[in-house]
């Protein structure tokens, strides 16, 4: 019996999908998809804090800097921070953030209790009158504080923009400059596909086998033929063997940091990991019956060749996702603001889209020295906790004060946001009455 | 007196005319009071020029473009002690992958704009006591912190510009208003682990 256990536990323990089995509880809803990966986290060792503090850098550790991140590690090395880690090891994500343990996570993968901000700030009220009174398993309310991003909730911001209209006068999405930077971008492969345009005499003789009239068409009428990319920039990556179905490194060439947020976030996130691509069956999220064996990679949104950005904004997200906030999307307001740019009754990017707000065009870093537009593929980073959305998204073209009580209502979530807020968070009054307090002892400095 | 052993680059090779090429072992012992002193010379004399040419000849004089603690917000330059915060943040980074450098440094005040940047550990504390007491000097000690032991200096800093009193005086979270040009408004702490 004993030798039938052990053997049975080896086959499990060495086959690609078994590993599960030794699981000690379930994963977070954010690791789950690479859960037969166990050394994704558990690089080295089991038990080496260290080695998995390495693991969650690896792929959290971009947006654990300032300003994005108002706790970054680097504020705790400091010698004089040293008793702030006896009560909170603000080193380890795992002090927060710990797997496994469904019983204890919340909805943001918090498991520590949620008044933790006592340790280190039990007297914010002596700085800020307006927190007098206030628990602390309050702090993290929607549109108050976040532990990590609070960019858009921080005191001087919310006070600059209080007393916004609902509506901003200018309401746009930034456009976008791939196109306008290529030649400041020292990772773009400029001596492997010059810029320039390429024409059908270009399409070399292997191609002809492949290139339908219609593909033809697609490429030609699209951005890759005018920016120098040829059948073989995508189908010969590496050695001059065709490659009929190219992959994601192909995209990378060019547009690698497009594919590294992609990968970063749950569509891609398998991918990363050398997994085969998420399929919605694997989802937590409710997903349409029709599509649950549709594999994501970049060509599943985007279509090979015609690259209509237009369909893989909307029509491809409904495609999949079968939850109440993603059916009510097409009797929302931002809908038909989408469907009169389609018709050309509004200008480029005044639409609202799946993507403008899941996939929204922000301006990043993408090197020390070039801060450029782009489309953020990881559809996760700017969806929980929900205020990472206000500075990128909402605010675009809504208010602040609009845009927090949109945001904390979950209600108006659901709807897709057809209707108005009900619930109003008190922030930015706060900080104005705590302003004008001070104004009032400095005699209106 | 602490001694620390400095090693610039290991080893360095001078060539010289004759093409004999002369290896020297750069190894030097200085006190760690020498080094903190060295070290505080250069942050100081870095952000003095930082905002002197840079800030209050671009907002003061030339008038064409603000600076601001929300510098990226607003479009603006890096207020003087965010540069210095950025350089020590910078430095704490870099140290690491050095085996043999090893220090830390901060900037805090009695009287903080931002409260976690008020002293802490009992040396801190008596330190901006006396250099805000002892114009002109210095204050060196030992403490231990974490069960290492550290030699720690506090040098004094002062208001050397009127932006540097006014911006103080007006900010909304200042615990003081009064500062005047020459005042001690804080003091630079550099820490420098030293064996028990």
């Amino acid at each position: 019996m004993a030798i039938l256990l052990v053997s049975y536990l080896a086959y499990r323990l060495l086959s690609d999908d078994g590993k599960t089995i030794f699981m000690p509880g379930d994963l977070t809803s954010g690791h789950h998809q690479i859960g037969i990966v166990c050394d994704a986290c558990h690089t080295d060792s089991f038990t080496n804090k260290d080695d998995m503090q390495k693991a969650c850098v690896n792929c959290h550790g971009d947006q654990r800097v300032k300003p994005f991140d108002s706790h970054p590690a680097d504020k705790f090395t400091d010698p004089r921070n040293t008793d702030r880690l006896e009560n909170i090891n603000a080193l380890y994500c795992v002090t927060c953030h710990v797997e496994h343990k469904p019983e204890i996570t919340q909805k943001t993968g918090l498991t520590q209790p949620k008044d933790f901000c006592i340790h280190c700030h039990e007297d914010v009220a002596e700085e800020r009158p307006s927190h007098a009174g206030m628990k602390y398993d309050t702090c993290a309310s929607a549109g108050c504080h976040n532990y990590h991003n609070n960019r858009a909730l921080y005191t001087d911001f919310l006070v600059k923009h209080a007393g916004e209209p609902d509506l901003l006068k200018k309401r746009r999405m930034p456009a976008r400059e791939f196109g306008e930077v290529l030649d400041d971008l020292a990772t773009y492969p400029h001596a492997k596909f010059p810029v320039k345009t390429v024409h059908e005499g270009d399409i070399s003789d292997i191609a002809q086998k492949y290139a339908t009239e219609n593909i033809k068409h697609d490429w030609m009428t699209t951005a890759h033929a005018k920016i120098g990319a040829t059948c073989e920039s995508c189908h010969s990556t590496k050695t001059s063997v065709w490659e009929e179905k190219p992959g994601s490194d192909a995209c990378k060439q060019c547009h690698n940091v497009e594919v590294k947020h992609f990968m970063q976030g749950k569509h891609g996130m398998r991918l990363q990991q050398k997994l085969s691509p998420m399929a919605p069956a694997m989802s937590r999220l409710p997903m349409k019956e029709k599509s649950l064996d549709k594999e994501l990679t970049c060509n599943t949104c985007h279509q090979a060749h015609l690259y209509k950005l237009q369909r893989s904004a909307v029509d491809v997200c409904l495609d999949c996702h079968d939850d109440k906030h993603s059916l009510a999307y097409k009797s929302s307001p931002h809908f038909q603001l989408w469907e009169q740019e389609q018709k050309g009754e509004l200008a480029e990017s005044e639409g609202v889209s799946c993507a403008t707000c899941h996939m929204p065009r922000t301006s990043i870093d993408v090197s020390d020295w070039l801060r450029r537009v782009v489309v953020q593929h990881n559809q996760n980073a700017t969806l929980v906790p929900n205020e990472k959305m206000l500075r990128p998204v909402c605010m675009q073209c809504h208010g602040l004060g609009f845009s927090i009580d949109a945001l904390a209502d979950e209600r108006l979530i659901e709807k897709n946001f057809k209707g108005r807020p009900e619930i109003h968070v008190q922030s930015i009054d706060m900080a104005d009455r705590d302003n004008k307090r001070h104004q009032q002892k400095t005699g209106g400095e | 007196m602490n001694m620390v052993k400095i090693i610039v680059g290991g080893a360095v090779a001078f060539s010289v005319a004759g093409g004999l090429t002369t290896t020297y072992a750069a190894e030097k012992m200085v006190s760690v009071k020498a080094m903190a002193d060295a070290l505080h010379l250069v942050m100081d004399s870095d952000r003095t020029i930082y905002t002197r040419k840079i800030v209050n000849r671009l907002v003061k004089k030339e008038k064409v473009i603000k600076a601001s603690e929300h510098f990226e917000d607003d479009k603006a330059l890096v207020l003087p002690a965010q540069m210095f915060r950025f350089g020590a943040e910078l430095v704490k980074k870099r140290s690491k992958k050095l085996p043999d450098v090893d220090f830390s440094y901060s900037l805090q005040s009695l009287w903080p704009i931002n409260k976690q940047n008020a002293p802490k550990t009992k040396a801190e504390k008596a330190g901006l006591k006396f250099v805000a007491d002892n114009k002109g000097k210095n204050y060196y000690t030992e403490e231990t912190l974490g069960g290492k032991k550290y030699f720690t200096a506090v040098y004094a800093d002062t208001g050397v510009a009127p932006v540097c009193v006014s911006c103080h005086n007006k900010h909304k979270d200042t615990p003081k208003s009064d500062f005047k040009l020459g005042d001690v408004m804080g003091g630079v702490v550099i820490r420098i682990p030293v064996d028990g």
